[in-house]
């Protein structure tokens, strides 16, 4: 048998993330214990995350205790933005990496209190595929889409809409401008998650903000 | 892309392993892939190239097994495949997927190593 090599079968089984989906069962846990409600944002880049989160925060703090967390590449603009909003807001320049982890989460969440909340935003790195890949202890996972996007924005990116739980559709304000197909919108949405919410707003003239918050809350109540 | 860096975890999880097992040399690294893992498989498998470089698994080949959406159908009272990622429905019946029973997966299953 010179020259010949035998291989053998080693059994491993061992999730590739599990990383990840540890640190963020120890999140979604703590969460829990503190009743603080997270939420996260994922969309793909200029869909309106830090106009809907800004305007979101406004609505919310007269009545609630809240704080956002920021995912971007290399600036902290965004941060500066939501800072005008008067919560806390903590920063997390993931520098190359294309999305958001449990442990950056963690991380950034290191001097804040999360006791003393009542609700927590983390917007995601704007991207439509890797954040899919990673659970970050939140309670719900919105995806956002704009009306300039595209209708069928949801069938070309389907596993990031089937990993959340309820679609914003943004910039309604723009929707005539564009000649947007609504109809057709909710059919690529409802194609790649049946049953899925769907919200119209516009962050900009205030229209669909109230119903989602009304949302929100009762997803908190729950 | 996040392939690269879900390669790199692979290599890591592998090479621990090996080692495991006498630091025999390891020729595949099968690994089970849903559609909803996020992860696309052929960037992920020329993303291992990559990542094998300089590795305990440089001599190592990624074999990837698609894992299938499959669902329970109340209606057809059996388990299905979901139709697409396009159409995530019974494909008998056409009545939406309920709770999934696979897909998301994104696991090391087994190593070929050498005797």
């Amino acid at each position: 048998m010179s020259g010949h090599k035998t291989t053998r079968l080693v059994e491993v089984r061992t999730k590739i993330l599990k990383e990840n989906d540890v640190a963020a069962r120890a999140l979604r846990q703590r969460f829990e214990d503190e009743g603080v409600f997270v939420v996260s944002l994922v969309s793909s880049p200029g869909a309106g995350k830090t106009m809907f989160l800004e305007q979101t925060l406004l609505r919310l703090r007269e009545r609630y205790r809240v704080a956002a967390l920021v995912g971007d590449l290399a600036t902290e603009n965004d941060a500066q933005r939501l800072a005008r909003a008067g919560v806390p807001i903590r920063q997390i320049c993931t520098g190359t990496v294309c999305h958001l982890e449990a442990d950056m989460v963690r991380t950034a969440l290191r001097d804040v209190d999360t006791a003393k909340l009542d609700f927590l935003f983390i917007e995601n790195v704007g991207n439509l595929v890797c954040p899919a890949s990673y659970d970050l202890g939140e309670a719900l996972r919105l995806v956002l889409f704009s009306v300039t996007e595209g209708e069928d924005k949801p069938l070309k990116y389907p596993t990031i809409f089937n990993t959340a739980d309820i679609c914003v559709l943004t910039k309604m304000d723009l929707a005539d401008v564009v000649e947007f197909d609504h109809a057709s919108a909710l059919n690529s949405v409802q194609a790649v998650r049946p049953g899925m919410q769907v919200l119209d707003v516009s962050a900009k003239s205030g229209v669909g903000m109230d119903a989602w918050i009304e949302t929100l809350c009762g997803r908190a109540a729950r | 892309m996040h392939e690269l860096s879900i390669a790199l975890n692979i290599v890591e999880i592998a090479a621990a392993e090996a080692a495991r097992h006498g630091e025999s040399a390891v020729s595949a690294v099968h690994v089970r892939l849903g559609p909803l893992s996020g992860v696309v498989k052929e960037a992920l498998i020329s993303a291992f190239e990559i990542a094998r470089e300089d590795s305990p698994l440089a001599g190592a080949e990624l074999v990837v097994e698609d894992v299938p959406i499959r669902f329970y159908c109340r209606l057809c009272r059996m388990e299905v495949t979901v139709a697409s990622l396009q159409a995530f429905v019974c494909p008998r019946c056409s009545s939406p997927a309920g709770d999934i029973l696979s897909g998301k997966e994104l696991e090391v299953r087994s190593l070929e190593i050498e005797a």
